[in-house]
């Protein structure tokens, strides 16, 4: 029984890890959280399914072109509400980003309404069984497509030239520009990775639950942001690990406390490392950073 | 008469002439709806108002102000259908377990700004919204509490019970106008100056020898007793309580006012509650696109005209390097 849960939680803690990848490279470059980033999630999921259901498009095709959408999506989320806003004072940054989440949510409940929709893979492959655990083909490819992906990112940011920029820009975005690094180019390269792993993670949690709905983003983005805080925000190492630490606090809270309050325990987490520990599990406060406390 | 002189009067008497209007709507407007209305718009007037000493006075941004609201109304609809208290036993009550609760969400986000302290109260927010869900023995889950009792007056023979939409008009009237008071008063104060430098400047404002952390938590909990205050109107007023009505939407609706209006400013406030309440009540065919027509509002204002309509130029020194 344990076991059984072990992997679902694991599960949901890849999902979130993916989600929270995303706030953490956006904050890492602009120092803003996206909040915008969980409508991007639910994009993902939402145009898949679109295109599967209306244009009967077999599922790969439909995900990589549902992905694509959101990356848009979230290169459209940079072009409308942050770069005109560049030089703005952050409060009127945030409430323009969290205007456009509104809006977006709003949105995909008109084209698509209010209620839950129905996500189904088959992907015909019998469950895998290790003893008496039971571990369905899907739970298996949710966790080896969010390990594919967090290791390219990895190797993305760390061994190529684009990944080079960007974290240059996100140590000093001046320096960088002065040596050449477009921070315009970077910004958008960022909102690309970040949306499209944001819409993966989307994806991702439909097969899991089966099911979509236009919020679905909200509280899942909630979730993710506590994850990305918890690893240390502008850490991808960190969103990864608080990801699957928040999976495996918020199942086991779930299956042992109560599970009414599942989604309770998410925002928990995040007030108490804001107090506790706010530079996060690996992150750490560049110097004279401390003092202003974000 | 000098000119100092003549001015003051005159703003006395722009303010009597405005309150004697007030007092005259219900004579004037006839339908049970348009009062309705009003009454809705008199109340998030007091909600704003009291989500601007937060964001306003003091610079902070909060997206869970709805908590507060909920906070008063459940306590008002708990103690009078449970425990037959009087409403107006239960509005101290509601207000001062709102400052509680302020106390409670200020204290954690002391070191928190702009986004990082949005998405804490968001999340704060989102949380008193689960547990009004799930805490069935006391709040009734989404099922919600029925049958709140209209507020009555008693004085031995005497009773008086507040039960049509005039004389809750006059109720909402009268708590606007502390409202007002309130704000104006702790605005014009040490207190208001106080919130005001940490909005401007929190690292020079901590040299001046203001404490922050005290300031900023009194800021929420000063904030946090108008919201409740709004919260027990409501309770009475719709005689029905559920969580549905503090949704974090509820939230960004309220954020929205001030901004609207122009953070800081108390008129401002007030014409943006007019305009965010009233306005799709005229266009009540569209209303599935509110919240869109929000959401987008919330990203046009902050791109066209941050300072809102009636704001000064607040942050523009403040943040650039």
């Amino acid at each position: 029984m344990f076991w059984q849960q072990l992997v679902n939680w694991i599960n949901l803690g890849a999902m979130y890890a993916l989600l929270a990848i995303g706030y953490t490279m956006v904050y890492g470059i602009v120092k803003l959280i996206n909040f915008a980033h969980g409508e991007i999630f639910m994009a993902g999921a939402f145009f898949t399914w679109w295109f599967m259901t209306t244009f009967s498009i077999p599922f790969p095709v439909a995900s990589l072109m549902g992905i694509m959408l959101a990356t848009l999506l979230g290169v459209g989320i940079e072009r409308i509400a942050y770069r005109p806003l560049k030089d703005a004072p952050r409060f009127a940054v945030v409430i323009s980003v969290l205007g456009m989440s509104i809006f977006l949510q709003n949105m995909a409940r008109i084209v698509w309404g209010a209620e839950f929709q129905v996500f189904e893979i088959d992907f015909g492959i019998p469950p895998l069984l290790i003893g008496s655990v039971i571990i369905p083909f899907k739970k298996i490819f949710i966790l080896v497509t969010s390990l594919i992906l967090m290791v390219a990112l990895s190797l993305f940011v760390t061994k190529t030239y684009l990944g080079k920029a960007m974290r240059a820009t996100a140590a000093d975005r001046e320096a960088a520009e002065m040596m050449g690094i477009s921070s315009n180019a970077v910004i958008v390269l960022t909102f690309v990775v970040g949306s499209s792993l944001g819409a993966v993670a989307g994806i991702l949690y439909a097969i899991n639950y089966n099911s979509i709905d236009p919020f679905m983003g909200f509280n899942a983005g909630m979730k993710a942001f506590a994850a990305a805080v918890l690893g240390g925000i502008g850490n991808i190492y960190g969103a990864m690990l608080g990801g699957l630490l928040l999976g495996f606090f918020e199942g086991a809270g779930a299956a042992y406390i109560s599970s009414l309050y599942r989604d309770a325990v998410a925002f928990a987490i995040l007030i108490l490392a804001l107090i506790f520990r706010p530079e996060g599990l690996l992150g750490e406060f560049k110097s004279g950073e401390k003092l202003k406390a974000r | 008469m000098t000119m100092a002189e003549r001015f003051a009067l005159s703003r006395w008497t722009i303010k009597v002439a405005i309150l004697i209007a007030c007092m005259a709507v219900p004579l004037v407007v006839q339908s049970n709806y348009a009062m309705r209305v009003i009454i809705y718009i008199y109340l998030y007037i007091v909600l704003a108002l009291g989500l601007n000493v937060v964001m306003g006075f003091t610079g902070l941004l909060n997206i869970g102000h709805a908590a507060f609201y909920a906070m008063g109304a459940y306590t008002t609809a708990i103690l009078m259908t449970g425990y037959g208290l009087s409403f107006w036993w239960t509005v101290p009550i509601g207000m001062g377990l709102g400052v509680l609760m302020g106390l409670a969400i200020g204290f954690p986000t002391l070191r928190l700004r702009d986004d990082y302290l949005a998405m804490v109260t968001l999340g704060f927010g989102q949380i008193v919204y689960i547990v009004a869900n799930n805490w069935m023995s006391l709040t009734r889950g989404p099922r919600g509490i029925p049958a709140i009792p209209a507020p009555t007056f008693e004085l031995f023979d005497w009773r008086f019970v507040i039960d049509n939409y005039t004389r809750y008009y006059y109720l909402i009237l009268f708590f606007v106008a502390l409202t007002i008071f309130a704000c104006v008063r702790v605005r014009d104060s040490r207190v208001g100056l106080a919130w005001m430098a940490i909005r401007e400047d929190e690292d020079v404002a901590a040299v001046m020898g203001i404490h922050l952390g005290f300031y900023k938590t009194l800021a929420f909990a000063f904030s946090a007793a108008l919201g409740a205050l709004a919260g027990s109107f409501f309770s009475v007023f719709q005689s029905f309580v559920s969580p549905n009505s503090f949704t974090i939407l509820e939230s960004v609706v309220i954020v929205t006012i001030p901004i609207l209006g122009g953070l800081g400013s108390i008129p401002g406030t007030i014409v943006g509650a007019v305009l965010m309440i009233g306005l799709p009540e005229v266009f009540r065919s569209a209303s599935e696109y509110r919240m869109v027509a929000v959401g987008a509002f919330m990203v046009l204002m902050m791109i066209l005209k941050p300072e809102g309509l009636f704001g000064k130029k607040l942050f523009q020194t403040t943040y650039k390097v």
